[in-house]
């Protein structure tokens, strides 16, 4: 985005100018992350989550990509290929472990970026394609984790898959085919592994490729700030570069140091011991249960034990946990009002931290729970407050709230007084 | 529009969770208990707490003890159990001479083909070799053990909860089924119907109660330790060969603490100073009031 007074890119160094008149990719990272991107100056710590996300994506990446040098997909040596890189290929240990936390700590990362998202409405008009292309960012997220969780062909890698592409036969009349072939057989066995693997290999550049059209999304209106009030003039943003490098740095820092926490002295804490024995068809574990990320969505899955009119259970399960989902993309349209930030919404924000959050914390707990009372009880009150929240609630309150003044503009609220202030019919808050 | 449909897609998905509770808060009622309790689930232990040297963030081997658990696997476990991750040459890093591991090495038969005429044989061990199986295949495992297959032992203390406790709990937890209570109740008064089958035996360490391994460490003096060892009583091997297979699950264990910490140690000092960089570029802009958002 180019507010009227960005700094405009001027190379000094020879080098640069010649680089930036044959390809202007230096130009672009100016206008991108330099100074020539101005931004709200009022981001508080909750505005991080975007560049660790992206962090995180790019130590998947590398990290994957040496793994894949050593590891080998065929169902009868991948667990071995496994073992082979922890005990055998130098500080392979320490790319496995680097991977398998990384991804719990891209999903950590992804759905405190979420939370901001729904707290601040970041999702309302102008940056409803950002939303969008985010909820599609996170979905190639989950099939990318749930395939990448299947590689080491451990006990839960495979009843796990088993599980979830079981879940395609409970569509009526074209389910059972459809299982039949994304899995190349009528069991997770070695072709869909390796289907797996060429898939894992491929989802993160496409999700790469999703975040560039995120990031430009975002550039278009630029960023939101929380006030949710609208850039409106020059004293209301600082350039990106040194303020938010300079913030993001530190961010950086304090996120590696619980990622290297995990990596080095917990490492198997957020996994299942369960993975560390070799996938038996013939043996089925006491408890299935996915990792940590999945859990709120497995708890939705598992509700829905009795059959609904004509719908059989397991059928109702799946439509939930994929529509849980889902109704994030209707999110801008479901909550419309013309203020943004939770700080201003005092009805908003009761039904956020009195029910949407220990909503999801016990769908979270329940999920990694045995199929058990009262976890199942807990599961369908927690699902209930879920699907009313977002589609009932929601639209209900932005219809009916009344929410506090808002600022005259992001300098007032950051210096107290804005005097360019205007009352009348001038002033267009919110907007 | 959206929103219309949003309130119905969001009162079709409550509803139809709610009726399940219904019939789910129906079926307890009729029950009398939220969930049942059995025998496996009220006389299960977990497992005690076990020190070893290894344990923790500061944990380092101890050789020693490295050392005489892998004697007590030796002589004890390989019978039944593999050992298929580990490989000979791994052991020099017990503290074995390249010459002891050769020794070893050669104390094991490994598959191998006869070299005149083709045919499948056995041949002593190198060291490159990894430990072989007992038994060809899991039909034979079953058919020597109560069809049961004893499981490969190399990951056990990652593949159960608390593993390394958990293997020291399960060798010294044998128990006698009609004597054995917990706060004073017999699992055969709660439980009549409860039984140890045929070649199955007692052990409230095990999840399902009733293991087919027979009771591996039964008299002190199994296995010879050398001078100045540590007595060998059933308590002392089942330690050391926790402490074996702590190191078989994850050789690298204390090297990834050790590179941990200054990995930590340079982060923090580095997370340190970007927080002081971070003040001083924004030095310039901090209002000196209150901020309202």
């Amino acid at each position: 985005m180019s507010f009227p007074w960005a700094k405009h890119y001027e190379p000094v160094n020879p080098l640069m100018r010649y680089l930036d008149e044959k390809l202007p990719l230096p130009r672009l990272v100016y206008n991108a992350i330099g100074g020539g991107y101005p931004v709200p100056r009022n981001l508080n710590y909750m505005w991080n989550f975007g560049v660790l996300a992206g962090f995180c994506l790019v130590l998947q990446i590398v990290t994957g990509v040496v793994l894949a040098m050593h590891y080998a997909a065929n169902a009868g040596v991948a667990f071995s290929s496994v073992e082979h890189i922890m005990r055998d290929v130098n500080w392979g240990w320490a790319l496995r472990y680097a991977h398998a936390n990384g991804a719990s700590a891209f999903f950590a990362v992804i759905y405190l970026h979420i939370f901001r998202g729904f707290f601040y409405s970041s999702y309302k008009a102008p940056r409803e394609m950002v939303w969008l292309i985010g909820v599609t960012i996170f979905l190639l997220m989950m099939a990318t984790g749930f395939m990448g969780y299947v590689l080491p062909w451990g006990q839960m890698s495979f009843w796990g898959a088993k599980v979830i592409t079981g879940l395609f036969g409970a569509i009526p009349v074209v389910g059972e085919p459809i299982q039949i072939w994304l899995l190349g057989g009528y069991a997770p066995d070695n072709a869909a592994l390796n289907r797996f693997f060429s898939l894992h290999f491929l989802l993160p550049f496409v999700i790469a490729g999703a975040v560039i059209l995120h990031i430009w999304a975002l550039h278009i209106p630029g960023s939101s700030n929380p006030t949710g009030i609208e850039v409106k003039k020059e004293s209301d943003t600082i350039p990106f570069h040194p303020y938010y490098t300079a913030k993001d740095g530190f961010g950086l820092g304090v996120f590696l140091i619980l990622y290297c926490v995990m990596l080095f002295l917990l490492p198997n804490y957020l996994g299942h011991p369960d993975n560390y024995i070799e996938a038996n068809p013939l043996s089925t574990p006491a408890h299935i249960v996915p990792e940590w990320y999945f859990w709120p969505f497995y708890a939705i899955l598992r509700a829905f034990t009795s059959d609904f009119f004509f719908i059989p259970a397991k059928l109702m399960g799946v439509l939930a946990m994929f529509s849980a989902i889902l109704l994030w993309f209707f999110l801008p349209w479901l909550d419309k009002g013309p203020v943004r930030s939770g700080h201003y919404r005092p009805l908003f924000r009761k039904f956020f931290w009195f029910g949407l959050i220990p909503a999801m914390a016990v769908l979270f707990y329940c999920g990694g729970a045995p199929a058990e009372e009262p976890f199942v009880m807990l599961s369908q009150l927690a699902t209930a407050y879920y699907f009313l929240h977002f589609l009932v609630i929601l639209p209900i309150v932005s219809m009916i709230e009344r929410p506090d003044p808002l600022p005259y503009s992001i300098t007032e609220a950051v210096l107290g007084e804005d005097k360019a202030a205007v009352l009348g019919e001038n002033a267009t808050p919110g907007v | 529009m959206i929103r219309l449909i949003g309130i119905l897609a969001g009162l079709f998905f409550s509803v139809a969770v709610l009726w399940s509770l219904g019939n789910g808060v129906v079926a307890v009622a009729g029950q009398g208990y939220l969930k049942e309790a059995t025998a496996e689930s009220e006389f299960h232990l977990h497992p005690r707490e076990l020190d070893l040297q290894s344990n923790g963030p500061f944990g380092t081997w101890d050789l020693a003890q490295l050392q005489r658990g892998f004697q007590v696997y030796k002589e004890v476990c390989a019978a039944c159990h593999g050992l298929k991750f580990v490989a000979f040459r791994d052991l020099s890093a017990l503290g074995y001479s390249d010459a002891e591991v050769k020794a070893i090495a050669a104390g094991f038969q490994v598959p191998g083909i006869d070299p005149n005429t083709g045919e499948a044989t056995t041949r002593p061990g190198l060291a490159t070799d990894y430990f072989p199986d007992p038994y060809p295949n899991a039909v034979a495992a079953r058919a020597a053990n109560n069809n049961a297959v004893p499981p490969d032992l190399s990951l056990m203390t990652k593949a159960r909860h608390d593993g390394s406790a958990y293997v020291h709990s399960l060798l010294t937890g044998y128990r006698n089924l009609d004597t054995f209570s917990i706060d004073g109740k017999h699992v055969k008064d709660e439980f009549p119907d409860f039984s140890t089958p045929e070649g199955g035996h007692f052990n409230p360490y095990f999840a399902n109660l009733n293991i087919a391994m027979p009771p591996p460490l039964t008299t002190a003096g199994q296995v010879t330790y050398a001078e100045g060892q540590p007595k060998p009583t059933v308590d002392q091997m089942a330690k050391d060969v926790s402490a074996f297979l702590t190191w078989t699950a994850e050789p690298k264990k204390v090297k990834r603490t050790q590179v941990g910490w200054p990995v930590l140690g340079f982060l923090l000092f580095a997370t340190i100073l970007a927080w002081f960089a971070k003040n001083q570029v924004w030095a310039a802009i901090k209002p000196k009031k209150p901020r309202v958002v």
